[in-house]
This record gives structure tokens, C-alpha cells and sequence, in this order.
């Protein structure tokens, strides 16, 4: 349980990443569950947090664009604003928003304990996507306004045939039921 | 109070918001103003030396993936239109009316730190305690530092069935070489190394699909090592036919349950129950009427549970009490039945039925420029998930009250030029959240030595000695 806890904490499940290079970059010791986990890390996930902070680090994306690797990608905020975003193979959905000055929180830094990076899928995807893990489903079941094409962002690695894919961030509502009932769709 | 508030006005106008309480709430609303404008100024007071609040005391050491959110709140306390104050107590060191006259607006996110009585007798017996106390025994709260709960006993009887009711089942029963590794504190590790609870039962008013956990901590249950499950059959009648009906989370989470109590298991599982050592198990349709003592140790000895039946379903369905009563021996009752917020200053409105602070969409009744997000404004239940919506909402309220004009942040305010002032005058010296770095570090630091993510600073006094250094 030790071993899958540190997997999971700070990136998504690496089995399903197609990118080799995530795989060798969870830190195993202690130290990697103080504040500051991305003490260790060299990919993407170093720099990235709150929605206050303007991504600022560059890595991760290459300026020399190998056309076979863009993903375009559409997140549609929760005023219902459209941003078409050029994404690359290999790049996860929460921190690709976090790039983009995109208001998808990830309290738990992609460890799958929480439900912050919920977000819509469209529908011509949807089915595309990998089918989520039994840990993603119980975060899920979390979710305030859950549809049948909910997913948590921080499990979407993005893959060539993702392009065009469409994200719209959950609707914050008023009438936030506190009592964890959720609302059946209509 | 004895200064002209003319004398310190600050020449900008720039909105200064106080917000009281450094747990999710506090920091979530902070957050969201801090980025909805580039003139807010905010700054946190915190009652303890260290901040984040239930992140720290509440969340089960084994969850540290939790935890991660304090370093989305550490981003925000170290952002420069923000800052902490810990070690101040609001309503004591410093009134909130005397806030409210510093600042633009003050946001009450002080959460939840009473709990609900159970109101039988023998409640107060040694032998029973608080979830809420025994969550912070063994996460180092300083207030429940001397708990010491007696855990030499074989059965232990969980009251409430919501996730702070697993957490403790789980922390009861967990192997010692998993908790080793995680935070919790030295003193309850020793304790549970010496414990001698072998049989933890989870009891409920209602039945199975009115359990208030969710599924990833009842998976935990189920998959923890060296345990087995032991229910009731007969309690699930009823429940299979009911299942297609349900919502997806109620539906899922009653199949997992419904699955351990009633299937039969495979050989694979049967041979793990076999070597199992604990045993856990929820008990339904249960209230406890009273709490027995063992006439020679004046420490409970055993629970009486009164029957219930169901009337109505769902989400509203309601115990109904049958006659029946059942004895069940015990030596630990633990009550996990909810917290509950307190009044901290007479100036501010409390509805004492509901123990909130009444409000519409985090603007206080009553009291213009103060507002409250967290469980202080909806009640103690809910993730830190929901609180982020919730506090967010109750900025979104305070940005729309200075948009309208209806906050008036035409003139400066002193902020916390004026009330450091106060507190300096009382002798109260507040921590400043490089000094909870130090704490920090040095908690780390010590942690590192023995294979703990930290090892926690356990009094106030040696938290401050630290901060002063």
C-alpha cells in the first residue's frame, strides 16, 4: 500500500502514461511526502500549483514543434468561455490548465484523493479515453454535479488521438449540497 | 478603544479583508480574493502557533496525499498581499469587533472545534472519548495531548458511520509498521503498539444505505491487512432490490458494502480472513441509550443499543425506535457524531439550534462587512473539496459586495497596522509564517531521523520557543 501511495501522489497512475520518461521520476524516500514534493521531480510538475501563480517554467514543451506531437486542445471555463490551447503528447490535462492560467484546481496534486480537476469530457472523446481506475471512480463519486462524461483531469494524459479534445470545467453552484447528496442528472 | 482611527488611515484605498482561522476555509477564501484583484490585502489569524487547521489535526496520518493541499496554501501565505498571524486568539487577545473597525471585511473560517454530546448516560466515563479527541490525540493537537485513552481492551464500539468514524476503526486496527512511517504522534504510536483492541464495530442509527462514509475509506477497511470483516446479514434485507435506484456514489458505496457483509468469499480471501487477527464490522438500526462502567475501574465496560426499525428511505429516512435492546460489552466508546462550531465572540450572530453563524451565501445576517465560509457557515460536515467551494462562494460574495458598493472600501483601513498595535499592547506576540517555517523544519528534521514524513511539535510552549528563535 506503502509503494502505490507514492506512485499515486504526485503524478498520475504511470501505467497508463505513454511517456517513459514520467516513470523514473517519483521520489521514493521519506522526504517525498513533505511539502515541497517537487523537490526531486524534472518533468512538468515541478513548477506547478495554485491558480494564482502564471506558470512560469518552460519545460516540458519544446520549441521545436514536431507537428505528430501537438494535441489541440479546447477548455471551456466556468463562464462558458472557449480556450483552444496547443498541447503535446504526453501532457496531463490539470497542469496543462495550470499552464494556461486556467482555474482547475488539483488540491491533492494529482494523488487521486480529492475531486478539484473535475472536468466535462466531449462527448466524441469520452470514449476515447482509457477507462478511469477503480481509485479515480471513488474520487469521482465526490464530485459535485457529476455526469455520466465526468472525468478527474489529472488522469488525462493526452495521447494523438485525443486531438481536438473539449474540457469544460464544472458550473460552481449556489445550491452546493453539503450534505454530499448528489443530484440525479436530468 | 482609544485611538483616533483617522490617525493611522492608510493613504490607499486598496481593500484589506481579515480573515479568522488558517484551515481550508481561511486559506481557500484568501486565495480567491487574493487573485480576483490586485489590491486586496489579506491576512490570516490563527489562534495556534501553526497554521492549515484540520489539514494538520483532522486528516488521518495515513492520508498523506491529503496534505498536499498545504502546499497550495503555503503559495498563498507566502504571496505578499497576504499574511499569517498565528498565536492570536480572536475573541480573547483581540475582539472581532475591533477587526471589523481595522478592516474592509472579516471573514470568520474558524471551523468547528466543540463536538456533539451523545446525551446518555455514562458518557463521561474513562474509557469514552470524542472522535474528535481521539483524531487529535493522534495527530498531535495540542489541547488533546493529555487524552491518553485506555486502549487495553479487546472490543471497541465506534459510534456515527461517516468517515471520521472509519478513520479511527482504520488507525485502530492499522499494522504498526504502516502508521510507523506516516506522522502521527509518538505518543499514540506507543499506545497503539501497546493496544490490546483486537474487535472494532462501527454502530448506526440507520442501515446500510444511509452510512455517512465514502467508498475509498470503506475500500481501506476492506483491504486492511490482518483484518476481516463480520456483519450482520440480515441487516442488508432490502438492500439488493433497493441498489438500481440509487444515485451513482450511494450506489457504489452499497455494493462494496453489501459485497464484504454477504458474499461468500473466494479461496484466496477466505485463506486471508483465516489469518486474520482483527476483526471490524459495522452494526445498523443501533442507538446507544447508555453507557455501563465496570464498578471496580469507574471505566466503561459495556454499551446498551436500543433497535431501531426504518421508516421512509433514502436519504430521509428516519429511526424509529422498536423496544429491543441489545448489551454489548466494550472497554473503548468512541462518539463520532459530528463537530460542532462555538460562539467566540458575543458580537457575532449564532444560531445555537443549528451551531453556525447564520448567513446567506457567506454574508453574515445582521452585520454588514462580515462574512464566514468553511464549516462555521454551512455545518461540520464535508471534504476539504467541498470546503474550497464553499469558501470560494463566500469570496465571490465579498468581491460582488465591493463591486455593488454595498462594501464600502471608498476610505483606507489600518489593518494590521492597528492591530499589532493592539496586540503589543496586551503582551501577545504573534507568529509570523516564516516563523511556522522554523517549526516546520525542525519537525521535518526530526521526523527524517526516524523514517516519519515529520515528527509534530506537541505543545504550544514548544511551538512558540521554536517561532522565537
Amino acid at each position: 500500500m506503502g509503494l502505490t501511495l507514492r506512485l499515486s501522489r504526485v503524478i498520475p497512475d504511470c501505467r497508463s502514461c505513454p511517456l517513459y520518461r514520467f516513470k523514473g521520476c517519483v521520489d521514493n524516500t521519506a522526504g517525498s511526502q513533505r511539502r515541497g514534493s517537487f523537490d526531486n521531480l524534472r518533468t512538468i510538475n515541478r513548477h506547478l500549483q495554485t491558480s494564482i501563480c502564471l506558470y512560469q517554467a518552460e519545460e516540458g514543451s519544446s520549441n521545436a514543434e514536431d507537428p505528430d506531437d501537438v494535441v489541440n486542445v479546447v477548455y471551456i471555463d466556468r463562464s462558458g468561455k472557449r480556450i483552444p490551447v496547443k498541447a503535446k503528447v504526453g501532457d496531463n490535462i490539470l497542469y496543462l490548465a495550470h499552464k494556461h492560467g486556467i482555474d482547475l484546481e488539483g488540491a491533492c496534486e494529482a494523488s487521486l484523493a480529492c475531486s478539484t480537476c473535475h472536468v466535462y469530457v466531449n462527448s466524441a472523446h469520452f470514449d476515447k479515453l482509457p477507462e478511469p481506475e477503480e481509485r479515480e471512480d471513488d474520487m469521482l463519486d465526490m464530485a459535485p454535479m457529476l455526469q455520466e462524461n465526468s472525468r478527474l483531469g489529472c488522469q488525462i494524459i493526452l495521447t494523438p488521438d485525443l486531438d481536438g479534445i473539449e474540457l469544460t470545467l464544472p458550473k460552481v453552484t449556489r445550491n452546493f449540497y453539503v450534505d454530499g447528496h448528489v443530484p440525479k442528472p436530468h | 478603544i482609544g485611538w483616533s482611527g483617522k490617525a493611522f488611515l492608510s493613504t490607499s484605498c486598496c481593500p484589506k479583508v481579515c480573515i479568522v482561522g488558517s484551515g481550508p476555509a481561511g486559506f481557500y477564501t484568501a486565495q480567491h480574493l487574493i487573485k480576483a484583484r490586485q489590491d486586496v490585502e489579506v491576512d490570516i489569524y490563527e489562534r495556534l502557533p501553526v497554521p492549515f487547521g484540520l489539514v494538520r489535526f483532522g486528516v488521518a496520518p495515513d492520508h498523506p496525499e491529503v496534505k498536499n493541499v498545504i502546499n497550495t496554501f503555503t503559495q498563498t501565505a507566502k504571496h505578499s498581499r497576504c499574511s499569517f498571524y498565528g498565536n492570536v486568539n480572536v475573541g480573547k487577545d483581540v475582539t472581532v469587533g475591533e477587526l471589523q473597525q481595522a478592516y474592509h471585511a472579516v471573514v470568520l473560517s474558524y471551523g468547528a472545534e466543540g463536538n456533539r454530546r451523545v446525551g446518555v448516560p455514562g458518557e463521561d466515563l474513562r474509557g469514552v472519548y470524542s472522535a474528535k479527541d481521539f483524531v487529535g490525540w493522534y495527530n498531535g493537537l495540542p489541547s488533546c495531548r493529555e487524552l491518553s485513552p485506555d486502549l487495553s481492551c479487546e472490543t471497541a464500539v465506534i459510534l456515527g458511520q461517516g468517515n471520521v468514524a472509519l478513520d479511527v476503526a482504520r488507525i485502530l486496527l492499522s499494522p504498526l509498521d504502516t502508521l510507523k512511517k506516516t506522522d502521527i504522534t509518538q505518543p499514540a504510536l506507543e499506545a497503539l503498539a501497546e493496544s490490546q483492541v483486537r474487535k472494532v464495530l462501527i454502530v448506526g442509527r440507520r442501515g446500510p444505505m444511509q452510512v455517512a462514509c465514502t467508498i475509498k475509506e470503506l475500500r481501506e477497511m476492506v483491504n486492511l491487512p490482518g483484518t476481516r470483516p463480520e456483519m450482520v446479514a440480515a441487516d442488508f434485507e432490502g438492500v439488493p432490490e433497493a441498489l438500481k435506484d440509487l444515485p451513482r456514489p450511494r450506489k457504489r458505496l452499497t455494493e462494496l458494502l453489501m459485497k464484504t457483509a454477504m458474499e461468500v468469499p473466494g479461496d484466496k480471501e477466505l485463506e486471508r480472513r483465516k489469518n486474520a487477527t482483527k476483526i471490524w464490522g459495522f452494526r445498523f438500526y443501533r442507538s446507544p441509550t447508555e453507557i455501563f462502567a465496570d464498578p471496580s475501574h469507574s471505566r466503561t465496560a459495556g454499551i446498551r443499543l436500543a433497535v431501531n426499525r426504518l421508516e421512509g428511505s433514502g436519504e430521509r429516512a428516519q429511526a424509529v425506535l422498536t423496544g429491543e435492546v441489545e448489551d454489548v460489552s466494550c472497554g473503548l466508546v468512541i462518539s463520532s457524531i459530528g463537530y460542532k462550531s462555538l460562539p467566540i465572540d458575543p458580537s457575532v450572530p449564532f444560531d445555537s439550534r443549528r451551531a453556525i453563524v447564520p448567513n446567506s451565501v457567506g454574508r453574515v445576517h445582521q452585520a454588514a462587512g462580515l462574512y464566514c465560509s468553511g464549516w462555521l457557515k454551512t455545518g461540520p460536515t464535508g471534504v476539504i473539496a467541498t470546503t474550497m467551494n464553499n469558501s470560494f462562494d463566500t469570496a465571490r460574495s465579498l468581491l460582488e459586495d465591493v463591486d455593488s458598493g454595498t462594501l464600502d472600501i471608498s476610505t483606507g483601513k489600518p489593518g494590521s497596522q492597528i492591530v499589532s498595535m493592539l496586540l503589543e499592547e496586551r503582551g501577545v506576540k504573534p507568529v509570523t509564517f516564516s516563523d511556522w517555517e522554523k517549526i516546520d523544519s525542525l519537525e521535518m528534521r526530526k521526523g527524517e531521523v526516524c523514517g516519519k514524513p515529520r515528527e509534530k511539535l506537541l505543545t504550544v510552549e514548544e511551538m512558540l520557543k521554536v517561532a522565537r528563535t
